[in-house]
């Protein structure tokens, strides 16, 4: 299961994403809107389910080398959160739908729980 | 069972010398990376025929046979084909699967895979889980394209290590060499706040640091770095301290200072005004993260004169930086 597969699975906007990026391999999940708790729980390569959009996420997304972020309840990224997502390498994705949701929808793909 | 031109071209990678990039993937990558998943299955009751028709529906040439939840064999086209030449279309698949598998554990190196592949003529390889489960499947096919992926993905860390410095710590002998990386920080910045911490994981990967390491670093050092951003009246300063074999990341600030130390480092204990936990900080790990990323850890505090936080991160047996990188 690659990011691109999850984002055409769950019909997720794309808002950055270089093309190296999206054909990494999701290799679980991590769901959760409190920095600290990303830090210390998310794992490299797994994919991050969050309502969070600023640009801190995509701090956190890169030292944890998540393979992507899905930001949720259709939050927007602003223009230079999206711009450190291009440069540091960060797929960044997003859902109009709640975090639950998405993960149910990750499951659903086959993404390991 | 079929042999697929896929097994032959990972049985070369055993021997091929011109493929040490390949080769090395193929011990970094782990099965559940490359493997095929959902798996098409097929039960024992299930005949020949309707074997034939799962096969041809999703165009593979080969699926384990599962019987209520447990993995008891695996049949292919092969078997199908010897089937309907005697005239058997209707036997069970039981009949015909091969009971005598081999199989790869979900977390094996894909190295495993590959020897098993070498090991006898098989086309696929069912994967199973730690706890014997069936968790999806492996062909010639998925090891070279998962290959193809990673080398694709290695484009970019390939950046890294081509401006690898670790040479430094070789090239230059002292008792003690260490090099020293200060970044300031501006008090409530948080449109540039991270950014100290990522140029630190950018540098240790860049000295050649080994991921795990690489990552308490960059958890402990934006955790520190945050504190200044969040908490401090007139920011402060990251010092990162770079030795072989040990990284000390140290922070300092001219206040407010920390009244209660012990709660302050309570997990959980916060005293993050609401508009920075909307932003999502402010959950109370922060100090708990540095703590359990690091292997020596100090906070000094006095109310009214600021902050000293010492954070230690030994890089551990055969992980010293300015080793020769891996031939």
């Amino acid at each position: 299961m690659t990011v691109r597969e999850v984002a055409e699975g769950l019909g997720l906007r794309v808002f950055a994403a270089e093309a190296a990026s999206l054909d990494r391999p999701v290799l679980g999940g991590y769901c959760g809107d409190l920095l600290s708790c990303a830090m210390a729980g998310a794992r490299s390569g797994q994919v991050w389910v969050t309502l969070q959009a600023h640009r801190n996420v995509v701090a956190v997304a890169t030292l944890t080398d998540v393979a992507c972020v899905i930001i949720t309840e259709g939050a927007q990224p602003d223009p230079e959160t999206v711009q450190t997502a291009e440069r540091e390498n960060v797929a960044l994705l997003g859902s109009d739908r709640g975090s639950f949701a998405v993960v149910a929808g990750l499951i659903r793909l086959g993404v390991p729980a | 069972m079929s042999s697929s031109p896929g097994s032959v071209d990972t049985r070369s990678l055993l021997q091929d010398s011109d493929l040490t990039k390949a080769q090395e993937l193929v011990y970094e990558l782990v099965v559940r990376q490359v493997m095929t998943t959902p798996v098409v299955s097929v039960q024992p009751d299930q005949t020949m025929h309707e074997l034939g028709e799962k096969l041809r529906a999703a165009g593979i040439a080969g699926a384990p046979v599962v019987e209520q939840g447990e993995l008891i064999g695996i049949v292919s086209m092969n078997d199908l084909i010897n089937a309907l030449e005697r005239g058997s279309r209707d036997d069970p698949v039981r009949q015909w699967m091969t009971i005598d598998i081999l199989t790869v554990r979900e977390d094996d190196s894909v190295i495993e895979a590959v020897k098993a592949f070498a090991s006898r003529p098989v086309g696929r390889i069912p994967v199973v889980s730690a706890q014997g489960s069936l968790v999806g499947i492996v062909t010639g096919g998925d090891i070279t394209r998962g290959l193809v992926r990673a080398l694709d993905l290695d484009h970019r860390s390939d950046e890294v290590s081509h401006y690898r410095a670790s040479h430094i710590f070789q090239d230059i002998s002292s008792h003690d060499t260490s090099l020293t990386l200060r970044y300031t920080v501006s008090p409530r910045d948080f449109s540039h706040s991270g950014e100290a911490s990522a140029k630190v994981k950018r540098a240790l990967q860049r000295l050649g640091g080994r991921p795990e390491a690489v990552r308490r670093v960059a958890v402990a050092c934006y955790e520190a770095e945050m504190n200044l951003v969040i908490h401090t009246d007139a920011g402060g300063e990251v010092l990162v301290e770079v030795r072989p074999d040990r990284v000390s990341i140290t922070t300092t600030d001219a206040g407010p200072g920390i009244s209660d130390i012990e709660s302050a480092l309570e997990a959980g204990f916060s005293t993050a005004p609401d508009w920075i936990r909307d932003l999502g900080f402010g959950a109370g790990m922060g100090l708990e993260n540095i703590r359990r990323c690091s292997d020596e850890f100090s906070l000094r505090s006095e109310v009214g004169s600021g902050t000293k936080l010492v954070a230690v991160v030994y890089l551990g047996q055969g992980n010293r930086l300015g080793r020769a990188p891996r031939s």
